[in-house]
C-alpha cells in the first residue's frame, strides 16, 4: 500500500490540517525537514513514524505552532498556522505537568487559561478525569501518580479543551510496557468515542500498527516521506486478537523491512 | 563532636562550642584587658536593659520599616526583571553585566551616592536596602526561570497562555525554590545595607544608637545592640531557610 492507493479511496474524509512543503533548518544548519507534504484525515489517527532523531517530533510541534517552519506551510481547518490555538491540544511525552497543583487544576488548565469560571471548568476536567480512569484522584498531586496515571492527566487536560486534532509526541515512552499495552487499548476506544483528528508520534512500530489507522514513515535525517501505510485491522476485534492478527504481524514486518534500510545506512 | 571520656564516647551538643567561647569571654571581660571586652554577663544585663526603652523601639520601627520596605521594592522589582532575563536572550545580555557587576561591587562605597541624592533620611536607608539585596534576587529568579523544564513552558504556550498568564501562573511557581533562596540571601545582604545606610547616615534608626553608644564608649550597650542584630539576622536566615525546605518537593519532582 503506498500514498496513490490511499488516495484513490472514494470515501476519504476531508483533511483537516494539511501540510505543505514544510522542511525545518535549524539555526546552526541541522536540517531536520526537507520539503514534506502531508495530509491528514478528519477523524483518523496518523501516525508519525521513523528511526529516532528524524525530525517526527520537530513536524508535530511545527503543527502544533510551537515551532516556526523555514519554509512551507501548515493549514488546520483551512487556517495557516502561525501559532497555537484553540483546534489543536498537545499531550507531551514528559507529561508537562504542574507540580505545585492538583489533578483536577492541572486537568482545568487549559479552560483556566480561557477564562473559563470555576465550578464550570471544575465540572468538564472531572467528567474526563473520570473518562481516563482517574476518578478518585483529582485532589492527588502529579508527584503522588506513577507516570502512567501522569499521562493519563495529561491526555484529560488535552481532552477537556475540546480541541478538533490531539497532537501527541510519543505519549507513552515515558510509561513502562504493562501500563503502555493499557494505554494503547484505552487510546482506541478513545478514537472511537471522542471523534476527534489525532496525530500520534511514536517510535516503535507495533504501536503504530496497532493504534493506527495512517502510518506516514519518514526518512532519517533530513526527513522525508518515505512512505504511508493503511493498516487494514479490524479495529472491533479482541485487543488479543488484534495483536495475533497476521495483517498486524505482516504491517509490522513490512514496515520494519522498510525502516530497516535507515538502520543499515546508519551503520 | 564526640569525646572519648573513661572509654565511653559521649556525644557532645555543637552550642558546647559556644558555652567555652562566652566563658573565655567572660574571663577576658572580668580580668579588665581591655575596655572594649566588658564582661559577656553585663552585655546580656544591657539587653535586658536596652531593648524596652523607647529610643531601642524607635530604632527598632524605623528600621524594621526601611528593612521591610526596601526588601518589597527589591523584590517587586528583581523577580520580574529576572523571569524577564531567564525568557529573554535580549534583556539577558543587556541586563546581565549589569547584575553580575553590582553583585560583586563593594556596595557600601555607593551609599554617599545615595545620600546624595535622597538626602540624609530614611529614604536613603530604602534606597540602600534595595541597593544590597536586588541583584541576588534578579539572579535567582533568573537561573529559577532558566532551570524550567522546556515543556512547561510549552504546554502553557500550547494551551493558549498569554503573556502576564504564563508569569503568574507557571514561571513564578516552577521557579519558586530558586525565588525563595534569592529572596532569603537578598534579605541578608539587606540587614548589611539598612545597617551600613544607618551607619553611615548616622542620625537615624540602628545607626543613631550606635553612634551614640560608640562615641562616648559605652561598650555594653554597643554590644548589646551588636547581639541583638545578629541575632536578628540569624532568626530570618532560618525562618527563610525553613520555608525554603517546604517548597524543596518541587525541584525534585519539576524535572520529572
Amino acid at each position: 500500500m503506498n500514498a496513490m492507493s490511499a488516495s484513490a479511496i472514494d470515501t476519504e474524509p476531508r483533511a483537516i490540517v494539511e501540510v505543505e512543503g514544510v522542511s525545518k533548518i535549524y539555526p546552526g544548519g541541522t536540517e531536520a525537514l526537507n520539503n514534506i507534504s502531508l495530509d491528514f484525515p478528519e477523524g483518523q489517527l496518523t501516525t508519525l513514524l521513523g528511526p529516532s532523531g528524524c525530525g517526527k517530533t520537530t513536524l508535530l510541534k511545527i503543527i502544533a505552532g510551537l515551532i516556526p517552519a523555514t519554509t512551507g506551510a501548515v493549514r488546520v481547518d483551512g487556517r495557516t498556522v502561525t501559532g497555537p490555538g484553540p483546534e489543536r491540544a498537545f499531550v507531551f511525552q514528559d507529561f508537562a505537568l504542574m507540580p505545585w497543583a492538583t489533578v483536577l487544576r492541572n486537568v482545568a488548565f487549559g479552560l483556566e487559561l480561557r477564562g473559563v469560571a470555576r465550578s464550570e471548568r471544575e465540572a468538564v476536567a472531572e467528567q474526563y478525569i473520570g473518562h481516563v480512569g482517574l476518578k478518585g484522584f483529582e485532589k492527588a498531586y502529579p508527584h503522588e501518580l506513577s507516570g502512567g496515571m501522569r499521562q493519563r492527566v495529561g491526555l484529560a487536560r488535552a481532552l477537556t479543551v475540546n480541541a478538533k486534532v490531539l497532537l501527541m509526541d510519543e505519549p507513552f515512552s515515558a510509561v513502562d510496557e504493562q501500563t503502555r499495552r493499557k494505554f494503547q487499548e484505552d487510546l482506541l476506544e478513545l478514537v472511537a468515542r471522542e471523534r476527534k483528528t489525532f496525530i500520534f508520534v511514536t517510535h516503535s512500530i507495533e504501536e503504530a500498527v496497532y493504534v493506527s489507522d495512517r502510518i506516514v514513515l519518514l526518512s532519517r535525517r533530513p526527513s522525508r516521506v518515505s512512505q504511508i501505510v493503511e493498516p487494514n485491522i479490524p479495529r472491533h476485534a479482541d485487543p488479543e486478537d488484534i495483536r495475533r492478527d497476521p495483517v498486524y504481524l505482516d504491517t509490522v514486518e513490512e514496515i520494519w523491512q522498510g525502516l530497516k534500510k535507515y538502520l543499515d545506512e546508519g551503520i | 563532636m564526640t569525646l572519648n571520656i573513661f572509654g565511653g564516647k559521649i556525644r557532645v551538643p555543637m552550642f558546647c562550642s559556644l558555652i567555652i567561647w562566652a566563658l573565655l569571654w567572660e574571663v577576658v571581660g572580668q580580668s579588665g584587658a581591655s575596655f572594649i571586652i566588658p564582661p559577656l554577663s553585663a552585655v546580656f544585663a544591657r539587653i535586658v536593659e536596652i531593648v524596652p526603652t523607647a529610643s531601642f523601639a524607635d530604632a527598632l520601627w524605623i528600621t524594621g520599616k526601611a528593612f521591610l520596605l526596601g526588601n518589597l521594592i527589591a523584590v517587586a522589582f528583581g523577580v520580574p526583571l529576572g523571569v524577564l532575563m531567564g525568557r529573554s536572550i535580549i534583556a539577558d545580555r543587556i541586563f546581565l553585566p549589569w547584575v553580575n557587576l553590582f553583585l560583586s561591587a563593594p556596595l557600601t562605597a555607593l551609599v554617599p551616592v545615595i545620600m546624595v541624592i535622597f538626602g540624609l533620611g530614611e529614604t536613603t536607608i530604602v534606597m540602600t536596602v534595595v541597593l544590597f539585596a536586588v541583584w541576588i534576587i534578579v539572579l535567582d529568579a533568573r537561573a529559577g526561570v532558566r532551570g524550567i523544564t522546556p515543556s512547561l513552558a510549552e504546554m502553557a504556550k500550547v494551551f493558549g497562555a498569554n503573556p502576564w498568564q504564563a508569569f503568574s501562573k507557571i514561571y513564578i511557581f516552577a521557579a519558586l525554590p530558586e525565588l525563595l533562596s534569592g529572596v532569603r540571601l537578598g534579605m541578608i545582604r539587606a540587614v548589611k545595607g539598612v545597617v551600613i545606610g544607618q551607619l553611615l547616615v548616622s542620625i537615624i534608626g540602628f545607626g543613631r544608637l550606635f553612634e551614640l553608644y560608640s562615641s562616648r564608649f559605652l561598650m555594653e550597650h554597643f554590644w548589646a545592640l551588636l547581639f541583638v542584630l545578629f541575632a536578628f539576622a540569624f532568626t530570618l536566615n532560618e525562618v527563610l531557610a525553613w520555608l525554603e525546605r517546604k517548597v524543596d518537593y518541587y525541584a525534585a519532582t519539576r524535572h520529572q
